[in-house]
């Protein structure tokens, strides 16, 4: 079994985690030291080098996403820190922000560094005051100590991070729905191009990056970007580095633990002592509610020779390291890789209802075709977990779904339709069975 | 109708918050989030008042308060209860977290307790899913709840009103 490390979560046992003094005991701010002394350019390649994908969902790599960014005549550059962790399922940048917010605070100066930018907005949703105090305060003792201001460490390089407060929206994890929301105005996205880099918050190129993709990039200019990205399981194909990774639903001990890049799915249900209950998994969602659900039945499949993933090729998707491009090739997404783990014995129609629920509720009804598409799937869900739907319904799911892909100025139309196409696809008998009157389980539990 | 006065302590925390940012416009939501603070909920005497105080037009502000599901467009209880409702809660007992409250309080999703103490929500996802089923009340987390847990901070938040 795979072994946990401790890079990202040092501190958190330590006996007041969240402190500076804490923080510095464990080597806290030596590495943005030595990237002050660095050329920012080298700096990004450093953290290219890292191959850390970002952590937020996307998975795209980081370093990349910063090398995008291109000193303006006249205006600033802002970095600002995507923390409105909301994707049903994801519980570990709460973490961090809680228990290692001076980390976090030097991923900012570094990030801020090498994309020259001197001011970090750090978007907290609101729910999270606990992780907006810690951040606050540690900000309080940064500044207190020079670490930010005009002349942080000594470097002539102002450094200043904002924390600031969303109101509740999901949508806000959209980085120009953050963007909006960020400058004051209804979270709505914004068509791209042109994308933030060019014109980001307050019109001025802006990199937006999750929590866990900042800290990472602490550890990886601490230790060298390409030996941060060779602690990883999946090196070789571009994933670098360690990250958290959760595990909630029906497991003996949910938990958040930090592991090499590419834990398999039958190895972090493990790490979390079993499904509860000593039954056996039904399904898996692999990272947040977004990213279509996996059956231990299910093959992966990876015929090319030639492929990096062909090793894995005809074994169950469980046995797979999960990775952005192995949980591609797999028909999911990676996501913010915290598994939700779904016994057997519950009820898929309920699942999927429960989710399509999030998507009507959370859809910020900019676009048409997720306004009406989200709250369709919700009522036909809906209905037939009440007992109501008829197959006519059932089938109307896909092609629902299916017109609300690809149609929408943003990616949260996706998220929705591919989990539902998914649960159909591979539930069918189950729905079908409730269509005709098949009692539901009473509880989800 | 009587205009939104807020004290001395929210104007000043209003013109720290106001340094923060490139914009007047930058400050609604925090500036939304210490009015309703102060009042409980977002007000149309709030909304007017911010709407000055940033030089935006009423609208804007009552299109910012309409979009985020924290700022309460009608007035609600002392305390606000949460109940995280999504799927990961949902397979650790949210529907008895739910069904429970609702029988303590004697009130349904959306209303307010006669002694108006309580008014109860559902929350989707507050990323505390390896705590789950979880409550938040006002600003703070419940976490790894049972009913019995959920009695006692019932009780707790009550003595608080009428100390013996």
């Amino acid at each position: 079994v795979i072994e946990p490390v401790a890079f990202l979560t040092k501190t958190f046992g330590a006996q007041n985690p969240s402190s500076l003094e804490t923080y510095e005991n464990h080597g806290g701010y030596q590495a943005i030291r030595k990237v002050f002394s660095m050329e920012p350019a080298k700096v990004i390649d450093e953290v290219k080098a890292a191959n850390i994908r970002g952590r937020g969902g996307a998975g795209f790599p980081m370093g990349v996403k910063w090398s995008f960014m291109r000193p303006h005549p006249t205006l600033p550059a802002y970095l600002v820190v995507n923390a409105d962790e909301g994707e049903p399922g994801t519980h570990k940048d709460r973490y961090l922000m809680e228990k290692a917010p001076h980390l976090l605070l030097e991923g900012c100066m570094i990030g801020c560094y090498a994309i020259g930018a001197h001011t970090c907005f750090i978007y907290v949703r609101d729910e999270l005051h606990v992780a907006k105090a810690r951040l606050n305060q540690a900000i309080d003792e940064a500044k207190a100590k020079g670490f930010l201001g005009n002349s942080p460490f000594g470097k002539s390089y102002a450094l200043n991070i904002v924390v600031h407060s969303g109101a509740g929206a999901y949508i806000c994890g959209e980085e120009t729905s953050l963007l909006n929301s960020l400058e004051g105005r209804r979270g709505e996205p914004r068509i791209k191009p042109p994308f933030p880099a060019q014109v980001g918050a307050f019109g001025c190129p802006t990199t937006v990056n999750n929590v866990e993709s900042i800290a990472a990039a602490v550890v990886a200019m601490q230790m060298g970007g390409a030996e941060f990205s060779k602690l990883s399981r999946l090196h070789a194909l571009g994933d670098g580095g360690c990250r958290l990774y959760g595990v909630n639903g029906h497991v003996q001990k949910p938990l958040v633990i930090e592991l090499p890049c590419g834990p398999t799915i039958n190895e972090l249900i493990e790490l979390a002592g079993g499904v509860s209950g000593g039954r056996k998994v039904k399904a898996v969602i692999p990272g947040g509610s977004s990213c279509p659900v996996l059956l231990p039945s299910e093959i992966f499949s990876a015929p090319d020779e030639k492929s990096p993933l062909h090793a894995w090729h005809g074994k169950s998707v469980f046995d797979v390291p999960m990775g952005v491009d192995t949980m591609r090739a797999a028909g999911t997404m990676l996501g913010t890789c915290c598994l939700t783990v779904i016994a057997e014995g519950t009820s898929m129609v309920r699942v999927a209802a429960n989710i399509a629920r999030f998507y009507k509720h959370e859809s910020c009804g900019q676009c048409t075709p997720c306004r009406e598409g989200t709250g369709w799937l919700h009522r036909i869900y809906g209905k037939i977990e009440a007992g109501e739907g008829s197959l006519e319904e059932l089938n109307m799911i896909t092609e629902i779904a299916s017109n609300m892909v690809g149609n929408t100025i943003c990616a949260f139309a996706e998220g929705a339709a591919g989990p539902m196409i998914a649960f159909v696809r591979k539930f069918r008998s189950e729905f079908e069975a409730r269509i005709q009157g098949e009692p539901l389980a009473k509880s989800l539990i | 109708m009587t205009a939104f006065a807020p004290s001395p302590e929210i104007q000043h925390a209003i013109d720290s918050v106001l340094q923060k940012y490139p914009t007047k416009m930058a400050a609604c939501i925090p500036v939304l989030h210490l009015c309703q603070d102060a009042v409980g909920w977002c007000s149309p005497e709030v909304i007017e008042w911010v709407a000055k105080r940033l030089e935006l037009p009423a609208a804007h502000v009552q299109g910012v308060v309409t979009f985020y599901t924290l700022f309460f467009q009608k007035p609600v209880g002392k305390h606000v209860i949460w109940v995280c409702q999504t799927l990961p809660c949902a397979l650790r007992g949210a529907e008895g977290v739910l069904e429970h409250l609702q029988s303590k309080l004697k009130i349904k999703v959306g209303e307010t307790s006669s002694d108006n103490l309580f008014t109860l929500k559902t929350a989707e996802c507050l990323a505390s899913c390896d705590s789950a089923p979880m409550i938040q009340i006002d600003k703070e987390y419940f976490e790894h709840l049972t009913n019995e847990r959920i009695d006692e901070i019932l009780g707790q938040f009550r003595a608080k009103e009428n100390p013996s």
